[in-house]
């Protein structure tokens, strides 16, 4: 559930238009209306800053993420030294967190990109010609968004055995179905569009008219999509991390220190949830990203 | 009207068999051999074939999904590698579990949800719009098993008030729950519910909102009737929607519950489905998965038939 994956909400129509003005532009006006809305600037900023840090960790990062210390396990935040106190081994928790952007933040956007490319093509291609192919794609496809995300991503992951490939495999798989039933519906509106009947009037192969005119008009829809996606992801892969089936320790990621820090949620409460912080703070700024995303896509706004 | 419902459960049997398909092929996605987890380190070549022929892994594959599948629809899930009992009799109580948690949880949530969104959605006021929006975004956004973390150092760790783990006395004897049971569903239920009321409180805003804006809505202030009978009118045309996304969240309730479950010890479906995948026992998890898709794909199966019998508008080809 917190990975409700809703295909509901494809508010924005294909745009029967010539796909490319020559003033201002389409995606230009999308950029610009993100840009004009406070809310998304600053999730902007936020997400930049947490993105920024963890490329940047090395240099960033006040001590070594893997260095520990029995001598000083489970400091409390505003130590000196440790601003954020230290975790169960005595590692540093605010070089852990900036670190654990990384992975985390990297395996909650990979899944996205891998399901919408694939995903994408799939729908794109069902839409496109319809019928039989559309049944043979589009029923197994049914069959995996036949079960709830998380249950599939745990199970798939559980079944491979833990490991970050495999669980950007199994969260591969919980997104390809919702994104390729999206873009098997957009796809299907543009396809009884006039200006693509005219083009296969004028005799124009099908990958000729998939590539220039039915791409240019779902990708956006597609894509708006897609983005509300990142945020469960990276909660649900997180949250794999979390039961032990995703980074290794002792890598550090969100997910996986909620788990080694949980058993001493007594001792060190603050600590203990600090990660999760991070998880939210990611997953918020990304939700509010694709609202403000989605409004500026929609035409009518 | 019937020839639809004929049509829907036609529909669901091939996906229901899919979903067998996709949880039979689970041991044979898995590293390794099926049977390593019962066999000795040296096993001879002799004892390896005699076992897989007793499990029947000697034979081509579809044969060996069709006695699976018979063997399922009979009801007998297999033998649980670990505890050496039927699985059936693991994931029935378990499934009682996570009942009683997520209908506890779905009932917090339509009731925060529902009310938030219509308040939200007939309040002209800005805060109150502004307000429900935030609480929705963060419903929808908060790492649930974090904010089942957070509570339990709040209740639990800080005020003491309120047990971090576990189920209460009762059990699954839910004949004799009592307070002490009351106090270790809160958490959990609490936790579980936040997801939902988040998405319901948005999706019934939105609906209210998008009403609202109707002509007809126009023509019956015209008409001059009074709030409570627009509202209602309001209400029952924003209904058959709504309706739909309560299914759809109850139904991925059911699979969110494994990481919650898993913060607070609920001995239901998600914490089974963990010891399941921590000792490798494979007819175990495929038993638990199996049971809770079907569960998935009936739910949504009776969302879409009740939407149906209350909207005829929805009532696709």
């Amino acid at each position: 559930m917190s990975a409700t994956v809703e295909t509901g909400n494809v508010a924005s129509t294909p745009r029967a238009a010539p796909k490319r003005r020559k003033t201002g532009g389409f995606w230009r006006r999308v950029a610009r209306h993100v840009m004009r809305d406070k809310l998304a600037l600053v999730c902007t900023v936020v997400l930049a800053l947490i993105a920024l840090s963890a490329i940047f960790a090395p240099w960033v990062a006040p001590a070594d993420p893997y260095k520990t210390s029995m001598i000083r396990r489970l400091l409390p935040p505003l130590s000196p030294n440790y601003i954020l106190g230290t975790d169960e081994l005595g590692r540093d928790m605010l070089s852990r967190l900036l670190y654990g952007g990384r992975v985390s933040l990297a395996m909650g956007i990979s899944p996205v990109i891998l399901a919408t490319l694939i995903g994408g093509a799939l729908g794109v291609t069902a839409g496109y010609f319809g019928r039989h192919v559309n049944m043979a794609i589009m029923r197994v496809v049914d069959v995996f968004y036949a079960f709830p995300s998380v249950l599939l991503a745990v199970a798939m992951a559980g079944v491979l055995g833990a490991g970050i490939f495999n669980s950007l495999i199994s969260l591969t798989l919980v997104f390809i179905p919702p994104i390729a039933r999206v873009a098997e519906a957009v796809t299907t509106q543009v396809r009884n569009q006039d200006y693509v009947e005219a083009a296969r009037a004028t005799g124009a192969s099908a990958p000729r008219i998939i590539v220039q005119h039915v791409l240019a008009n779902v990708t956006g829809p597609i894509l708006t999509y897609a983005s509300s996606l990142v945020s469960i992801a990276i909660i649900i892969s997180s949250g794999l991390s979390f039961l032990g089936l995703g980074a290794a320790p002792p890598i550090a990621d969100w997910g996986l220190m909620l788990n080694t820090l949980r058993q001493a949620i007594y001792v060190a409460p603050i600590n203990a949830v600090l990660p999760g912080a991070m998880i939210f703070a990611a997953s918020v700024s990304f939700n509010l990203l694709s609202d403000s995303l989605r409004t500026a896509m929609d035409v009518r706004a | 009207m019937h020839l639809y419902i004929l049509r829907r459960l036609l529909y669901t049997l091939p996906i229901i068999i899919g979903v067998t398909i996709v949880c039979f092929s689970f041991i044979h996605l898995a590293p390794g051999d099926p049977i390593s987890a019962v066999l000795p380190e040296n096993a001879s070549a002799d004892l390896v074939a005699e076992i897989k022929a007793a499990y029947g892994l000697d034979q081509p594959l579809p044969v060996q999904y069709l006695k699976w599948l018979y063997h399922v629809a009979s009801g007998d899930f297999g033998t649980s590698i670990m505890t050496r009992r039927p699985v059936v009799s693991e994931v029935l109580p378990a499934v009682a579990n996570t009942a009683l948690l997520a209908i506890t949880a779905i009932t917090l949530s339509f009731t925060f949800g529902i009310t938030l969104g219509l308040a939200a959605g007939f309040s002209d006021r800005r805060v109150t719009d502004r307000s429900v929006t935030a609480f929705a975004v963060v419903g929808i956004s908060v790492p649930h098993y974090w904010l089942g973390m957070v509570l339990v150092v709040i209740f639990a760790v800080l005020l003491r008030g309120l047990p971090a783990t576990g189920m209460g006395p009762a059990g699954t004897h839910f004949w004799e729950f009592g307070f002490e049971d009351l106090r270790h569903l809160v958490l959990p239920a609490l936790t579980l519910a936040m997801i939902p009321s988040g998405v319901l409180a948005r999706s019934v805003r939105a609906m209210v909102a998008e009403v609202r804006r109707q002509e007809f809505v126009q023509t019956l202030k015209g008409k001059g009737l009074r709030r409570p009978r627009i509202f209602l009118h309001i209400v029952k045309n924003a209904a058959p929607p709504i309706l739909a996304i309560m299914g759809l969240q109850f139904a991925q309730l059911l699979g969110g519950s494994i990481l919650v479950e898993t913060v607070f010890a609920w001995p239901g479906t998600g914490f089974l489905l963990n010891a399941a995948i921590a000792t490798r026992d494979l007819p175990l998890l495929q038993g638990t998965v199996i049971v809770l898709a079907t569960f998935f794909v009936l739910t949504n199966l009776a969302v879409d038939i009740l939407q149906t019998a209350i909207d005829p508008r929805v009532r696709r080809t």
